[in-house]
């Protein structure tokens, strides 16, 4: 292509959009991603439903992500801010294993269980359920408004929206008690950011789903471009086997009246173009716009099917094998390609992020102190004589029972403590301190000790609980280093 | 323009505006449409908005609105919701606020916020006071530390011109006392709290000058305000001459009193703020009441701790 004239534009700088109408086709892959949207659209739908009991203390919904309590709840484990790298180090799992998944299968993720994937599926399955299939619909497109396209097109717009608002509607159950939410929703009584995010998403669903379609694969999302940079040649991708399919040839006669073995197994048919919910065809190569969901493999094997050519002119089959069959060669195993040092490395960091996050959930201590010095000023002089420092203690009961918990020091032998919930005259070594359920005690702390020379002398502050999980439980307590200064 | 100045560019087929600069000529591209309509809109938006909006000084818009009021509704909106707590604080006895431990909080973050603006000019930003100004953290108290005493202070002042404020006068003795047996006293009250040998003459003197106030050793009388000679803390130093100007000269340090100037809410709060620095003492328990309960083992931290059974403690971090 030339270079650019600004004066006299030949081709518009602006592509307009040539509508998609995919027309159905069946077999192994449309299966497959039926049970894959049927999956994907359950769990989105089903999981805020599911309880988890709790005990008394806490909420019973098995996930919840309590953004005004600063909770995230998912069945058995309980998330605190301070806790956040759990939720870091599971986006980096997801980031590693979708690295994970392209380099061993392509763009998967793309093809099945993308959201925008999942969604558009099931907006066109609609549309064919009300316009027919590809070709009623482009008949449809193409004809003047009439009361009848009209009809068509506000009931499959009213069932987009109710598609759209249910999935809109779901998001907001993972974020509050999804039973209380939902009456208060339909009361009217809920949080005006429930209404917002519904309507938010309920328009973004709409929109992308039902017009934006392929679009949003192609100019908006970052993924494909990524994802084609964690592709290699032993990935598997869709591939059409042009060594077999070329010269394509329309209709037998004309293939007979070619030269022995001349004549391609491609007959030209279009299937494979007329059912790629992107619009592109497969047989042009790999390219951006390919979201790797097979349903032209469908389309092919059942053309191949009827006559009676073996399967797989379109297929799964990575660019080595590709190369290597175009060569005369056979492809290799799947296994083979599949387990390949890439792969196995992604696996392996993948699965050491997990194994390590479920060692440390295991062992981490649910009770934490934390203390900050006074700074002004760092100390007091007593009547007595003796010397004060101050600090500001936050205890934290990450238990879902209520707990009495013994805030003891050790080192600094002559000092004692006591809390500004307390007499002076009850300072001690050690006081006992009840902290409700779930939940973070503030208190200021006090240690006083007789003078000295000026400097810093080390104690310990050792948070424990004064009753175990079990009986048998060795008990989980916390400590703070704390610095008792002399000035 | 002229119109023989109109010409149209061949390559575009737009006209020129007709200017030339060494053969660069400007084309006259008509302004988008939509940019048009809203350049337009923008006007007549502008016309109501001058009608409706205070756009001139001293006239206010149609509409009534004016940053000033919007201002005036949001405190008062702050008050509103304030109002509750502080009528609840008002209606409480000083004494009895710590029962209530949300009171309690607010009572603090309140007077914390009062004494950054009434207090910290004497008293310091630490609330640790100067040299002749008191530190309000330690344990050292001129007229008690107990909640209401610490509320009587704050609310009359000390040496103010209040009817009810604490009042009290050392004598300056350098017209009763001579130069040498104000240094033998000087001696002898350092002694006290452990800075300098015993002196005898000086304790003599002390018995008959000093101790109506400061008590025979020096212990000082919280009922007058006499300060506590035995101990670590100094509001004027302790060094001989320090002392030897406090003798001879004495000092009348002043604190304004707060009732009338400030709300009783806010002397409520102050007094609350200053008890729990630190330095706060519990009240006298009266003579006649009835045995108290010893205190239960575990204190539960007042503040801060969660409602139980909604698992949605107050206070997370």
């Amino acid at each position: 292509m030339s270079a650019l004239d600004l004066i006299n534009p030949t081709s518009d700088l602006y592509k307009k959009r040539a509508p998609v109408f995919p027309r159905v086709v069946n077999g192994r892959f449309r299966r497959l991603k039926w049970a894959v949207m049927a999956l994907c659209l359950a769990v989105y739908y089903i999981t805020p439903w599911l309880r988890w009991d709790r005990g008394t203390h806490a909420p019973d919904q098995a996930v919840l992500i309590d953004l005004a309590g600063r909770r995230f709840f998912m069945f058995d484990i309980e998330i605190w801010p301070q806790e956040f790298y759990y939720v870091a180090g599971l986006l980096i799992m997801a980031g590693i294993g979708l690295f994970l998944v392209t380099s061993a299968v392509g763009r998967a993720w793309c093809g099945y269980a993308c959201p925008q994937t999942v969604w558009t599926d099931l907006f066109q399955h609609v549309e064919r359920w009300i316009d027919g299939d590809r070709n009623a619909q482009l008949k449809l497109n193409a004809a003047p408004w009439s009361a009848a396209k009209l009809g068509r097109r506000l009931t499959k717009w009213s069932l987009w929206l109710v598609i759209a608002a249910a999935t809109g509607g779901a998001w907001i159950f993972y974020f509050a008690d999804a039973p209380t939410l939902a009456r208060q929703f339909m009361a009217g009584d809920a949080p005006f950011v429930a209404y917002a995010t519904v309507a938010v998403l309920t328009f973004t669903t709409f929109t992308l789903g039902g017009f934006m379609r392929e679009q949003v694969c192609i100019y908006m999302c970052p993924w494909p471009r990524i994802q084609t940079a964690m592709l290699d040649e032993k990935s598997l991708i869709v591939t059409y086997r042009d060594w077999r399919g070329e010269p394509r040839t329309q209709g037998l006669k004309k293939a007979a009246t070619m030269a022995p073995g001349k004549a391609g197994d491609c007959i030209d048919c279009n299937a494979c173009v007329s059912v790629c919910p992107t619009g592109i065809d497969i047989r042009n190569g790999p390219q951006l716009g390919c979201i790797n969901c097979a349903l032209c493999i469908d389309a092919c094997d059942e053309v191949m099917g009827k006559l009676n050519r073996p399967r797989g002119l379109i297929d799964y089959l990575n660019l080595d094998d590709h190369r290597r069959e175009l060569a005369g060669g056979t492809a290799t195993p799947v296994v083979k390609t599949l387990l390949r040092p890439r792969t196995l490395i992604y696996f392996a960091v993948w699965a050491s992020i997990g194994v390590a996050m479920l060692f440390t959930l295991g062992g981490r201590t649910r009770l934490a102190i934390d203390a900050a010095q006074d700074r002004n000023p760092i100390m007091i002089i007593m009547s007595d004589g003796t010397v004060r420092n101050g600090w500001t203690i936050k205890l934290r009961n990450m238990e879902s029972r209520p707990r009495r918990i013994e805030l003891a020091m050790t080192g600094l032998p002559d000092g004692k403590l006591w809390t500004d919930a307390m007499d002076k005259r009850d300072a001690a070594r050690s006081t006992r301190i009840d902290v409700a359920a779930d939940a973070t005690t503030r208190l200021h702390l006090y240690v006083a000790a007789p003078a000295g020379p000026a400097g810093e002398t080390g104690f310990a502050l050792i948070a424990r609980p004064l009753e175990p999980a079990q009986p048998d439980a060795p008990p989980q307590t916390a400590a703070h280093n704390l610095k008792f200064v002399r000035q | 323009m002229t119109d023989h100045n109109k010409r149209v560019d061949e390559a575009t087929g737009t006209n020129l505006v007709g200017h030339e600069w060494d053969g660069i000529e400007e084309l006259d591209t008509p302004l988008p449409r939509w940019w048009v309509y809203i350049f337009a809109g923008t006007v007549v938006f502008a016309a109501g908005y001058v009608v409706a909006y205070p756009s001139f000084p001293d006239v206010a818009g149609m509409t009534g609105w004016s940053s000033r009021g919007q201002l005036d509704a949001a405190l008062k909106a702050e008050a509103a919701t304030r109002a509750p707590l502080l009528n609840a604080i008002a209606a409480t006895p000083v004494e009895n606020l710590a029962a209530n431990p949300q009171l309690m909080r607010s009572a603090i973050e309140g007077g914390n916020a009062a004494f950054k603006v009434n207090c910290v000019q004497c008293h310091g930003s630490s609330a640790t006071g100067a040299r002749g100004y008191p530190n309000l953290k330690d344990d050292d108290w001129l007229w008690g530390g107990d909640i209401v005493s610490i509320h009587t202070t704050i609310s009359h002042g000390i040496r103010s011109q209040s009817d009810e404020t604490r009042y009290s006068q050392m004598p300056a003795f350098a017209d009763m006392l001579s130069k040498g047996q104000i240094q033998q006293l000087v001696t002898h009250v350092r002694s006290l709290s452990g800075q300098d040998k015993p002196n005898a003459a000086g304790a003599q003197l002390f018995a008959e000058n000093c101790a109506s106030c400061h008590g025979e050793s020096g212990k000082g009388n919280r009922e007058m305000g006499a300060p506590n000679l035995a101990d670590g803390i100094w509001l004027y130093g302790s060094d001989r001459a320090a002392l030897t100007q406090t003798i001879s000269k004495a000092r009348f340090g002043v604190m304004p009193h707060w009732a009338g100037r400030l709300d009783p809410v806010t002397i409520k709060m102050l007094a609350t703020y200053v008890h729990s620095l630190g330095g706060g003492e519990a009240l006298p328990q009266p003579q006649t009441a009835t045995a108290v309960p010893p205190a239960a083992p575990a204190q539960t931290a007042a503040a801060d701790t969660g409602t139980a059974g909604t698992g949605k403690p107050n206070v997370r971090s």
